[in-house]
């Protein structure tokens, strides 16, 4: 029989962390609150939020509406390579920002491949910089995503109903009115809702491809008005617009960011007649033209990535340890931290849903937020460079939160509803049954999100570069200075080993979690 | 039969949201008992108070003259075979049964025995390396059994735990519970909707229906002349 | 000068980590002897922009320089462009381990002088500067023209007015005035010759400009690679390519209307730890060691050296220098940037 002192209390492991996430939500903001004073925003700082805005309602309708006839002529069409490329369209959540952008300058840049195509029908070469290469980024990374909701949606009509519009003899027009809108209506808001949270925090995206004073998110006119001007006021008005924006985000979004078809089986065909005809060709057109947007992007990352390996020196190794250890630290904390909430839901325990609610904060949060906040909070006693990556692991914790709890809580239900009775009438409590029950019921999605949150971690880009001097440096922000150098032979050799670690870093922790679960 | 071996309900009173259920009665010791009634009358809600998973709004349930109320399940005088989820589907059969013995699943040279023994004893020899999901729906129920066999509770709680299998494998399985609890001198306390089950297992039968858990009666003196609530419920 | 060559933050980084590893193995290694780890040669910091603490630049000349007199440590800390050394010095106030700034230029120096973080100079040495230069806080190190660079092969048509650049579909890549100071000093340069009419002329340019980088090198990266036509830098920046690579196709566009002048000025912190050492090193720029190194920040020095001016120098000398003084500077730079983040913003 268990003794009651080999139980774990998960309530208070839970309340502890609620408690932290609070201070580090709220508490930020409330720093921010107090520094901010009687600062009030000037026109460009309100012209920052207008152009957050916008630029996330285009992204967010250029990819919904982008991924439409994607999703569409994947969902119907069956061909050598399409699972892969389904699967493929699941790694740009993964893929570092910096990343991203460097393949997207390599690809599409005055001096890039698609310039050098279009010269020769006599066209001028393209400009990435500016709203619209903000947007060509955004729909980069969302693109995939909004596709993959969309083919959950067109699987999840049952097939019996397409069987049954083919024995009417429904044309292709009845189907998609009476079938596929519905399904429309019903994916889209929410896709659309989850692109726009996203874009609504875009920094390095700004930063790096903003081009001008015109494209100035407000995450990257904070980081201005620290680094450049250092105006703590101005920094701190702005955090304040910035968590005004996300709070009143998170109560439209996340109910819906559970939806995004992680770890779905995609690779069912949808029972649709395709049309043949001009209409196959369109098809393979748009899949061609999907699947060539998201890939050279990562070619051009490999192929110039390869070239300039030759010539990265030992700081890279540095970072790249570095950028390891702040990854697997802030997994491991974000990891305890979501176990213990969601399992502290799942069995009800008291304050279950305080604690539900606490767990979805950190999305109505930035990095630049806490960073500024954070910022604030140590800036009087200790040098900000000796705490970046401190820092930066705690932000990328909290900030990952939200995503491994979602993906836990389900399980840790479904664990609770079937075992709990089992387990405590074999009187499996405490450790042994954390070590013979939850821990291997859980693996999965535990291996699934601590590979989420370690490659998001390895890739981040965010509150590091309020906090970083020469010293600290991740490999992100390697890969950032040596393009802001335009040194893009070592930046993309530098990107390619970031893009390879934080893909392994998913692979290895999903990976665990395979095994085990089996 | 003594006073001090019985398991009682004293005067229990068990509410859920539209659901209220009285029982007020002793069920003697080694006696077969099967629990029938409507669905939703509330059968498995009175297994699972005297299990520990429900706790009664009044009343106690009583093990020789013992209020259980403040135990855990864990630490109870009873075994519970569930519907379904019996088994750990990540371990395998021998260290499902391990659980009985010990919740730290390192046995001792002497739990492996044993384990050997509750395994050979219910037909499941050889087989103590399989996953639950490389068995049979005959053969989980034995694993179970086997696990209630290492246990040596006095009380055997079943809440239909062989509903999905066919009438032929069911018998089976109820002759298995029967030669378990009388290996074991155990209570044995059986939910089922088939009358035959009840005539073919249990001397005793509860009726539950309309709020309230009869005093056992002789099955077959129930089942000859049924009161109106199970008549309705036969049809 | 932010200097000219093509590669800066890369080996920056690779010396810092180099130096980082060896600083963790001798720190493992002294570890049990704290008294011992106390380095009797003092340490003079000196905070500066990335490109002028590189392997091939001004930096490590004028380290070797300065240690061969001082018997003792001079660091140069890498603190990314002007601006953000400016904000880096204010973030980190008193518990910054930082002695002397270098980098700074006269447009700056005003704000930098209001922080109160600067102390007085004393030095008493003249300078061969141009225009004439006093300033109790900052000494100048070296200065320069600000000129759009451009390749000869592969643009015919070079405007010699900024309404030319404007009219023109020329492609240029130019720096942001709030973090860059060769960004700062086109918005001054604009101003100075247009006035209120700047704004309009900002307005013609808004489609000829790329992109606006943080930093001189990402500009100046930008061109190199063939992304555009023109980047806004220095009249001596063909200089590096003629000299370092052997390579005559650079040039600097000559404006008919002048070119603004950029004087980049060193001062020491009033909380400096090293006062003696700091005015020492403040001392030293004015010598003849350190002016016959610093033309390899790709700019004139302060003082004419006497083994005279690099080749290629005097290749592109604009008629008419315009400047304006560290209060005019500092008067015009709110409102000028106001109207110049409003115009691109659009």
């Amino acid at each position: 029989m268990a003794s009651r002192s080999s139980q774990i209390n998960y309530a208070m492991g839970a309340a502890i962390v609620a408690a932290l996430v609070v201070v580090l939500t709220f508490g930020m903001a409330a720093v921010v609150w107090a520094e901010a004073g009687s600062f009030w925003p000037t026109a460009t700082d309100w012209a920052a939020v207008r152009f957050t805005l916008l630029q996330a309602v285009l992204s967010a309708g250029l990819s919904c509406l982008l991924a439409v006839p994607v999703a569409r002529a994947l969902a119907r069409r069956y061909f050598v390579g399409r699972g892969i490329l389904i699967t493929l369209m699941g790694a740009p959540f993964l893929l570092p920002v910096i990343v991203a952008v460097l393949g997207l300058v390599i690809v599409f840049g005055r001096a890039g491949i698609v310039s050098d195509v279009m010269a020769l029908f006599g066209l001028p070469p393209l400009s990435i910089y500016g709203l619209h290469g903000v947007l060509l980024a955004h729909v980069f990374f969302n693109l995939p995503l909004v596709t993959r909701m969309l083919l959950m949606g067109w699987q999840a009509i049952p097939s019996e109903r397409f069987r049954l519009s083919a024995s009417l003899g429904m044309t292709e027009g009845a189907v998609y009115r009476h079938l596929e809108l519905p399904m429309l209506r019903s994916v889209l808001p929410g896709a659309a809702a989850v692109v726009f949270t996203i874009c609504l925090t875009s920094f390095v995206v700004a930063l790096t491809l903003g081009g001008g004073p015109g494209a100035t998110t407000v995450e990257l006119a904070i980081y201005k008005a620290l680094r450049f001007d250092y105006e703590p006021a101005r920094a701190a008005a702005l955090s304040l617009l910035q968590f005004a924006m996300g709070a009143g985000e998170v109560a439209l979004g996340w109910a819906v960011l559970g939806s995004t078809g992680f770890g779905v089986g995609l690779g069912r065909k949808v029972e649709m007649r395709p049309p043949r005809g001009w209409r196959f060709w369109v098809d393979i057109l748009v899949i061609f033209i999907a699947a060539s947007f998201l890939l050279l992007p990562l070619s051009a990352i490999v192929l110039r990535g390869i070239a300039g390996l030759a010539d990265l020196p030992l700081g890279m190794i540095v970072a790249l340890v570095r950028s390891f250890a702040v990854a697997l630290t802030s997994t491991v904390l974000t990891v305890v931290a979501a176990l213990l909430l969601a399992l502290a839901v799942a069995r009800k325990a008291k304050g279950a849903k305080l604690f539900d609610a606490v767990a979805t904060l950190p999305l109505a949060v930035s990095g630049l937020v806490l960073g500024t906040g954070l910022f604030l909070t140590v800036q009087p006693y200790v040098r900000p460079e000796a705490l970046a990556l401190p820092v930066t692991v705690l932000v990328n914790a909290l900030l990952s939160l939200p995503y491994v709890y979602s993906l836990l809580l389900p399980e840790a239900r479904a664990l609770h509803v079937d075992y709990d009775r089992l387990a405590r009438s074999l009187a499996l409590v405490g450790v042994a049954r954390l070590r013979w029950v939850t821990l291997p019921r859980l693996a999965r999605p535990l291996g699934f999100g601590a590979g989420l949150a370690a490659s998001l971690s390895m890739g981040d880009l965010g509150v590091i570069t309020l906090f970083a001097g020469e010293s600290g440096t991740t490999l992100p922000l390697y890969v950032h200075r040596l393009m802001g150098a335009y040194r893009m032979e070592a930046a993309a050799g530098a990107a390619l080993v970031l893009v390879v670690f934080s893909f392994a870093l998913f692979v290895l922790f999903d990976g665990m979690g395979r095994r085990v679960a089996t | 039969m003594g006073w001090d071996a019985v398991l009682q309900l004293d005067r229990l009173v068990l509410t859920e949201p539209g659901f209220r259920l009285f029982a007020d009665f002793i069920v003697p010791q080694g006696a077969k008992v099967a629990i029938i009634g409507p669905s939703g009358a509330g059968k498995s809600t009175l297994l699972n108070a005297i299990a520990g998973f429900v706790v009664p709004t009044e009343g106690r349930v009583l093990w020789q003259g013992v209020d259980l109320a403040p135990l855990d399940p864990g630490s109870l005088p009873v075994t519970i075979l569930f519907q379904d989820q019996n088994l750990f589907p990540h371990l395998t059969v021998a260290q499902n049964l391990a659980l009985g013995l010990s919740s730290r699943l390192r046995p001792s040279v002497q739990d492996v025995q044993r384990i050997d023994w509750a395994l050979t004893r219910t037909g499941l020899a050889g087989l103590g390396d399989r996953r639950p999901s490389e068995l049979s729906g005959g053969q989980v129920g034995r694993a179970a059994l086997a696990r209630a066999l290492l246990r040596a509770r006095p009380i055997l709680l079943l809440d239909e735990p062989f509903a999905a299998l066919g009438p032929a494998l069911k018998a089976e399985m109820l002759a298995l519970v029967a030669e378990v609890a009388d290996e074991t001198g155990a209570t044995v306390l059986m939910v089922t909707h088939d009358p035959k089950d009840a005539q073919g297992f249990a001397a005793l039968t509860v009726l539950v229906a309309d709020g309230l858990a009869q005093p056992p009666v002789d099955t077959a003196l129930l089942f000859a002349n049924p009161p109106k609530a199970l008549a309705d419920y036969l049809g | 000068m932010e200097y000219l060559q093509a590669r800066p933050v890369l080996s920056q980084l690779e010396k810092d980590m180099k130096t980082s590893i060896l600083a963790l193995g001798f720190v493992s290694v002294v570890a049990g002897f704290p008294c011992a780890a106390v380095a009797k040669t003092p340490v003079l910091n000196v905070l500066t922009y990335d490109s002028f603490n590189e392997e091939w630049g001004a930096g490590p000349s004028v380290e070797k320089a300065f240690e061969a007199s001082c018997s003792c440590d001079l660091k140069f800390v890498s603190g990314g462009s002007a601006a953000t050394m400016v904000a880096r010095v204010q973030m980190e106030g008193k518990s910054s381990d930082i002695d002397v700034v270098l980098g700074l230029d006269t447009n700056m120096t005003a704000a930098a002088t209001a922080s109160g973080l600067f102390a007085p100079h004393g030095q008493t040495w003249k300078n061969d500067l141009p225009v004439s230069f006093s300033d109790p806080y900052f000494v100048p190190y070296d200065w320069g023209w600000l000129a759009f660079v451009y390749n000869k092969n592969k643009l015919s048509d070079v405007p010699k007015t900024f309404e030319e650049l404007a009219a023109s579909d020329i492609k240029i890549v130019i720096e942001d005035p709030r973090s860059s100071a060769p960004g700062l000093g086109l918005l001054l340069w604009i101003k100075t010759i247009y006035g209120d009419k700047a704004k309009e002329i900002w307005t013609g340019l808004a489609d000829n400009i790329v992109t606006v980088t943080p930093s001189w090198a990402g500009a100046y990266g930008m061109f190199t690679e063939g992304e555009v036509d023109m980047v806004l830098s220095y009249t001596t920046s063909p200089a590096y390519h003629l000299i370092a690579e052997n390579d005559d196709t650079k040039a600097a566009a000559v404006f008919d209307e002048g070119h603004y002048m950029q004087i980049e000025v060193a001062g020491k912190l009033a909380a400096t730890d090293q006062p003696e050492l700091a005015d020492q090193f403040l001392a030293f720029i004015g010598s003849d060691a350190f002016q016959s190194v610093i033309t390899k920040n790709w700019a004139y020095p302060a003082v004419t050296p006497s083994v005279g001016l690099p080749e290629g120098f005097d290749r592109f000398r604009p008629a008419k220098s315009l400047i304006l003084s560290a209060t005019d500077a500092v008067a015009v730079r709110d409102g000028a940037l106001a109207e110049w983040q409003a115009v691109l913003a659009k």
